[in-house]
């Protein structure tokens, strides 16, 4: 089972809802898919036992060989060559790695370099094989370094994955969303809140996930987003209280089920809701 | 184009999401008004519930067109999925088809499809508004569902907001950055005269924080920064201002954790429209010293 | 000699197009001659991304050495530098007065980018 944490905001508590997740499941695995701004290792402290830088393709042109042509450029949608005369300049940071200008080069003048986008690292924190990523500073593409850290964490032996997602709806979310089973929305009860709520339920609604939502903070503003739920028919998982004392927890890098423990029965809830779900499904 | 007179341009972005960002960028549009506000968080797009913005135009966005197999023509060779990079190539009982959601626009499968079965198709990925606020002239936008956001949408944001400014001979452009420090971000960072980061207290903010300083130093743009929620936890509060003075990034403000924001923002206000509060009168006096220090800016 | 200038409508008489990268046209004038022609920027109008690059790279392949525009991004700078082509930035009015600004030296060439790059 592949459960995704998502959120269209940012700052709703996915990493909150990801990390008690993996921590009542016992024996999972956990990806930390925010690769822009990765923070679950914080309530974690995973033991690291392996680092992988990755990278994406990028093209190496051997002037020695370059006739001049000018097709690589053609080919390139990104407009990441330029050919002058007979030399091409490569603006790295524009190339999406497709490898077209390679398959088009006639004279073989182009091979396939490596651009770094950043390291990926996993280990064992308790029972939860844990993995993360960070995407280097003024890299603008997180898709390619989500999916190395997905296609990487697919080699350890837990059943159970559960991902944590990055905001938004476009992308990096879609990227990070891809393949699940199952796809809960954090959400909290504020008009920001429904509003990115909508956002993300059409998305993994076009995607094809089935989706419930956990509202965090519940009682912090409105009735919002429980009259949204029920109108379209969403199930809501879990409500977390709204709460100086678990806020307090969080900024000291406490997981919630240490800070309010009786949350534990109400995320196991969430999980077997989830499996008979699926499984009856 | 005059260069003298151009528009100042502060950037509030924040590397982690819900630490306040929006509310922060709509109480300073309620104090600089009359003002340009650019809301270049396209993904999870909120300014506009705050200053309710009449649309005044509307243009279409179009992302990159994307592959489409011809069906007529495909005679399933399989070519376009050995050599597609993004496992975009669809096969289903020897039909071959594109899915939009993972294709990336490259089009080497049309290229060397040997029957010429693969054409494009383009997408109208979305829209992006002038529009009329309450603080003055706003450009923001409304994207598709799970559309690709390359940044050029960003960038249009951006240059509209730019290019208003001068039209209406206003001096400033509040730009509202999305969470994170990838595509979207930097496209939100260019032209920035300054950066606030609005961070909170915790350990997640702060980590996400020195990501956030380090993207702006790899551009070269000045870093500000408020800390919200500053009284959930000393230690850390505390952590951040060492932090701060170490990177030489000043801390312009520190914002208590309140619920106002909440209630104002359910009343659709922004804070300091929003009843006298503790933490409307925080961020006027926070107004003033981004002011003095726009001042220094050239 | 012949040199490029960013251009709003295709004679000299038009505008200069402050943009480099999404220019309407590109007027080729030669400044011995006096003979001057248009060449289209269509293609690049809609460009995602790198517009910049391509715009160079027609302006070399046009065989001008040198370039009036109102501004040049960093891509495109360095696209231009390594084709050999000398940028000048600034430039506005007609087409044709800024002809005659650079054949009077008054323009001054830019060392480097004047406008941010953009993703």
């Amino acid at each position: 089972m592949r459960i995704a944490i998502a959120s269209g905001k940012g700052g709703t508590g996915k990493t909150t809802a990801a990390v008690a997740l993996a921590r009542v499941m016992g024996s999972c695995v956990l990806v930390d898919c925010d690769v822009e701004a990765p923070n679950a290792h914080l309530f974690l402290n995973p033991e690291v036992q392996n680092t992988q830088d990755a990278y994406v393709m990028i093209p190496e042109v051997d002037d020695g060989k370059c006739t001049g042509c000018g097709e690589c450029s053609r080919v390139c949608q990104f407009n990441a060559l330029a050919v002058l005369g007979k030399s091409v300049l490569v603006f790295n940071e524009l190339c999406h790695g497709c490898g077209g200008c390679v398959l088009a080069c006639e004279p073989k003048a182009i091979t396939e370099g490596g651009r770094l986008i950043g390291t990926m690292q996993w280990g064992k924190a308790g029972d939860l094989d844990f993995y993360d990523a960070k995407l280097r500073i003024g890299e603008p593409m997180s898709p390619p370094l989500i999916k190395a850290l997905k296609h990487q964490a697919e080699l350890s032996e837990a059943e159970n994955t559960i991902l944590d997602c990055p905001p938004g709806t476009t992308c990096p979310m879609v990227e990070a969303v891809g393949g699940a089973d199952y796809c809960i929305l954090v959400t909290e009860p504020t008009p920001f809140g429904l509003h990115d709520l909508n956002m993300a339920y059409q998305t993994v609604q076009e995607l094809g996930i089935p989706a419930g939502v956990i509202l965090n903070r519940a009682g912090m503003g409105d009735d919002c987003i429980q009259n949204y739920c029920k109108a379209n028919g969403i199930p809501i998982l879990l409500e977390i209280p709204h709460s100086r004392e678990i806020a307090e927890g969080y900024a000291a890098g406490k997981d919630i089920l240490s800070s309010m423990p009786s949350l534990e029965d109400g995320f196991k809830k969430v999980i077997n809701t989830i499996s008979e779900g699926l499984n009856n499904g | 184009m005059a260069e003298t007179g151009k528009a100042k341009t502060i950037t509030i972005i924040s590397g982690k999401g819900g630490t306040g960002k929006t509310s922060v960028t709509a109480a300073f549009a309620s104090l600089a008004a009359p003002v340009v506000v650019a809301d270049c968080d396209v993904d999870a797009a909120n300014l506009h519930l705050l200053l309710s913005p009449e649309v005044e135009k509307s243009v279409d966005f179009y992302a990159m067109p994307i592959a489409r197999i011809n069906q007529d023509l495909c005679v399933g060779c399989g070519l376009c999925n050995d050599l597609c990079r993004y496992e975009a190539i669809v096969v289903q009982d020897d039909n071959y088809s594109v899915d939009p959601l993972a294709c990336e626009a490259c089009l080497v499968c049309k290229e060397h499809c040997p029957e010429q079965a693969i054409g494009t198709v383009e997408r109208q990925a979305g829209y992006w508004f002038l529009s009329q606020a309450r603080t003055g002239p706003m450009v923001h936008a409304s994207l598709g569902i799970a559309q690709e956001n390359s940044g050029k949408l960003v960038t249009e944001v951006r240059k509209a907001a730019a290019e208003v400014a001068e039209k209406e001979k206003l001096g400033l452009v509040l730009v509202d950055g999305p969470p994170g420090i990838g595509c979207a971000v930097m496209a939100s960072l260019t032209g920035a005269d300054l950066v606030i980061a609005v961070t909170e207290a915790t350990q997640s903010g702060l980590k996400d924080l020195i990501r956030v300083n380090d993207l702006c130093n790899h551009f070269k743009i000045p870093i500000h920064i408020i800390v919200n929620k500053c009284d959930l936890n000393p230690e850390v509060t505390q952590a951040v201002r060492k932090w701060a003075q170490e990177a030489e990034a000043p801390i312009i403000g520190e914002i208590p954790y309140d619920t106002d924001f909440t209630k104002a923002m359910i009343e659709a206000k922004t804070i300091v429209e929003y009843k006298s509060s503790r933490i409307g009168d925080e961020l006027k006096s926070i107004w003033n010293t981004v002011l003095e220090t726009m001042k220094s800016i050239v | 000699m012949l040199i490029c200038i960013s251009s709003q409508g295709p004679d000299l008489d038009s505008q200069v197009d402050p943009r480099f990268g999404r220019a309407a046209q590109f007027i080729i004038a030669d400044t011995e001659t006096g003979e001057a022609k248009a060449v289209d920027n269509k293609q690049n109008l809609q460009a995602a991304q790198g517009a910049g690059i391509q715009a160079a790279m027609t302006v070399a392949n046009a065989g001008a050495k040198a370039l009036l525009t109102g501004h040049c991004g960093p891509k495109a700078y360095v696209t231009l530098n390594k084709a050999g082509i000398e940028v000048y930035t600034g430039c506005n009015g007609t087409v044709a007065q800024a002809i005659e600004d650079y054949k009077a030296g008054k323009l001054q060439k830019a060392a480097g980018a004047d406008v941010e790059g953009h993703w």
